[in-house]
């Protein structure tokens, strides 16, 4: 059961859960969501790997600390853009939000 | 017993990602966000990596998810509480979603994974320390530069004129 596949499938369900979210949300705070999903899956990918690949050292975790750092970016310019769309055009509809100017 | 536990704390990880996006409240998919992402927590303890255990809630959850929370109440107003949580094109993207697991399901269980004995720390701050500050310093650098320069743009971008 603690195997490197159990680790592959429970990426790859989130992985998919990720882009389902991403496709059929509206909101761009829940797609901000389906976001941290997919990079979350891509995290468990790294440290699986890394765990039962053989490597001799870490480097998988250096990725995910990485990957982490670049997640805590995203996410914080992601809601500055998100409140500027919403003090602009009054909603975060993705769907509303197809004007360049004004 | 290590099997049951695994198994509570990956089905943990798919029914609450399941929550986060098919609940129809925003609160409700973060609420579901913070139990997934301690899911995962549990997931790196299971592979030996306690330092990004501890790093994924200090950072995950207390930071990333809080700012997520701060981004709904700050674009929610309570009393419309049908704003843009519902959702379009359910069918297709299920369709799609289904089509991209199943694929990935056949690539995992098709191909033969090398498996190796790979190292097994203890502790694994240390080495990750010494890696950080002699392999891997110049990305170490390049991305401490790239976080401040986004908080900087993110702080601009989010003030009143």
């Amino acid at each position: 059961m603690n195997s490197l596949q159990s680790y592959l499938v429970i990426s790859s369900i989130l992985f998919s859960l990720g882009i389902f979210g991403i496709v059929t949300r509206r909101n761009a705070i829940a797609i901000l969501m389906g976001i941290e999903l997919i990079l979350n899956s891509a995290n468990i990918n790294f440290v699986a790997f890394n765990r039962f690949g053989g490597m001799q050292k870490l480097d998988g975790h250096i990725f995910t600390i990485f990957v982490i750092v670049l997640a805590a970016a995203e996410a914080a310019v992601a809601l500055a853009i998100i409140i500027n769309l919403f003090k602009n055009a009054g909603s975060v509809d993705v769907d509303e939000a197809n004007t360049l100017k004004g | 017993m290590g099997e049951v536990v695994f198994l509570g704390i990956a089905s943990l990880v798919i029914f609450s990602a399941v929550g986060v996006v098919v609940s129809s409240s925003l609160v409700h998919s973060a609420v579901s966000l913070l139990f997934t992402l301690f899911g995962v927590a549990g997931l790196y303890i299971f592979l030996y990596a306690d330092f990004l255990a501890a790093t994924q809630v200090i950072v995950y959850v207390g930071g990333i998810l809080v700012l997520i929370i701060f981004g709904v109440m700050l674009t929610n107003k309570i009393d419309t509480p049908s704003i843009a949580s519902s959702s379009s094109n359910q069918v297709i993207g299920a369709i799609v979603s289904l089509l991209l697991f199943a694929f990935q399901l056949g690539v995992i269980f098709k191909t033969e994974w090398y498996i190796g004995d790979g190292v097994i720390v203890e502790n694994t701050v240390h080495p990750i320390g010494i890696m950080l500050l002699t392999e891997y310093l110049l990305p170490f650098e390049v991305v401490s530069i790239l976080l401040l320069g986004a908080l900087i743009g993110a702080a601009m971008l989010s003030r009143k004129n």
